[in-house]
């Protein structure tokens, strides 16, 4: 497994027909396709991540794209990917809460 | 061996009881499944009546502010503080605090002053670094990780696998090979920062736990000074062996208290529901498993129990130890699946603990060395000299 999720972005329209209701993690970017908000579907998600990536592009509207992973890792996938951004970008994506609030490790991935 | 809890006992494992389910249980209704953290809020408020109840700290010796709590007590204890979801690998969710990193009680005055104090006060986080890609099992033969010296300095190379906790650390214990010698002498134990150059944190390592995961780490040209050596230099593996067998008894205990608790649900659950006509609990099938589990969670304990016991009064306990981490582990393993059994659909699902205790507990045949080489110490204490 990649340690970044370098799947396909797909648009939304194409990603509503797609998406189940397994446990995840996905991605929302904007039109230039820059990650805006990680987010998983947990044991506590209704419809999975389907109903997630939903209800985050609601709250989203600047959401163009979305690609996802299916793992029941779900937890340690999510924060393992908003650890890779915090590397990559120096910041957490910008429609996240403050990594204070879930206490997030440090990760100095190789390549 | 006295079996007979003393009232001093009877009173604080009520207490703790009663602090796991009118507490953590709760909270746990509104978290993942899969959580092994609280709010921050919830912690700190949480950690608040620990405190009060003069329980913070467990692990810590009295001499440095621990509430001098005999190992037989803190065993009951630990049984008592797994008996919710995320008991096993998260008890109580660190509200009753932890030693650090025991190792460090041995450290210089100096050590102790930049790594220990600031853990025990909460400022700082350390982790254990002993096992390699090249194998956990025989840590003492598979370290490959070398370090030799430069001047004032040892500089590291290597890496570890297996880590819990390293990328939220502000130090830890590294093993590494000091000398040519290939087993047990000529390893030694470094503190090392996690913020000196060549210390990276390469990558999550996903398991069957999906929230408490470990990691994988690389040494580059690390440069530790000298005096950050802990121990003695080449007698590191004692610092570890002795971690090693000090973690057994707490590991076994967790899976004990899980085991009680899946027992528990088990036995209001199968009066209740009915198939063709009759409560559960009126099939021989079903009383069978109630009764295996009754015995394997017993048997856990008094061994387990046994272990912390000869610990306390400071007598070899290897062979206990192993015995109590070979068969509380496996015993718990049945336990959680014959409960799920039980539970049919309903045991499988993410709504009921027993799916998270079923591949958390699959872990703990493994986890602090597998349930062969416990075999193997036990084997190797009644053996002697004499086992090649």
């Amino acid at each position: 497994m990649s340690v970044r999720l370098s799947k396909k972005w797909l648009s939304i329209d194409e990603a509503r027909d797609l998406l189940r209701g397994n446990l995840g993690v996905f991605q929302l970017a904007d039109a230039q396709q820059n990650t805006r908000y990680i987010g998983y579907a947990g044991g506590k998600s209704l419809f999975g991540l389907k109903g997630e990536v939903s209800a985050a592009i609601e709250r989203l509207p600047v959401a163009t794209f979305v690609r996802w992973e299916v793992t029941t890792s779900y937890l340690s996938r999510y924060k393992e990917l908003l650890m890779l951004h915090y590397y990559d970008h120096g910041e957490l994506p910008s429609d996240n809460p403050p990594a204070a609030a879930i206490s997030l490790g440090q990760l100095r991935p190789a390549g | 061996m006295n079996l007979e809890l003393t009232e001093e006992q009877e009173l604080v494992i009520a207490m703790v009881r009663r602090f796991v389910r009118e507490e953590i249980l709760p909270l746990e209704y509104d978290l993942d499944p899969d959580a092994d953290e609280l709010h921050a809020a919830d912690r700190a408020r949480l950690i608040e009546k620990t405190k009060a109840m003069g329980l913070y700290g467990l692990d810590i010796p009295p001499a440095f502010g621990g509430p001098d709590i005999d190992l037989v007590t803190r065993t009951l204890i630990a049984v008592e503080m797994a008996q919710h979801r995320a008991g096993l690998y998260a008890p109580c969710y660190g509200t009753f605090g932890g030693a650090g990193l025991a190792q460090l009680f041995e450290a210089t005055d100096e050590q102790k002053e930049k790594y220990l104090y600031p853990t025990l006060r909460g400022e700082k986080r350390g982790f254990f670094g002993l096992s390699e890609p090249s194998g956990g099992s025989d840590p003492a033969r598979a370290i490959q990780t070398k370090a030799v010296q430069d001047g004032d300095d040892w500089v590291i190379n290597g890496g570890k696998l297996w880590i819990s906790g390293a990328d939220k650390a502000q130090y830890g214990l590294v093993f590494a090979r000091t000398a040519n010698d290939k087993g047990r002498n000529g390893v030694t134990c470094f503190i090392v920062d996690t913020s000196t150059p060549g210390f990276a944190v390469r990558r999550i390592v996903h398991t069957l736990r999906s929230a408490h995961y470990a990691t994988e780490l690389s040494f580059e040209d690390m440069r530790v000074p000298a005096s950050n050596i802990l121990g003695e230099l080449n007698k590191g593996f004692a610092i570890a062996n002795d971690r090693l067998t000090k973690q057994r008894i707490p590991y076994a205990a967790g899976c004990i208290g899980v085991a009680i608790k899946a027992q528990e649900m088990a036995l209001e659950y199968v009066p209740q529901r009915e198939t063709f006509g009759a409560p559960l609990s009126s099939r021989q099938s079903i009383q069978w498993m109630l009764v295996d589990n009754e015995i394997d969670i017993k048997q856990s304990l008094w061994i387990t129990l046994e272990a912390a016991a000869k610990a306390e009064r400071g007598e070899n306990f290897r062979k206990e130890a192993a015995m109590a981490k070979l068969v509380a582990t496996e015993a718990g393993g049945r336990v959680v699946d014959r409960c799920m059994q039980m539970f049919g659909g309903l045991g499988v699902a993410k709504d009921l603990p027993f799916e998270r205790w079923f591949r958390e507990m699959r872990i703990r045949r493994i986890g602090e060395g597998p349930s062969e080489v416990q075999r193997h110490v036990i084997a190797r204490e009644l053996l002697g000299s004499s086992l090649r």
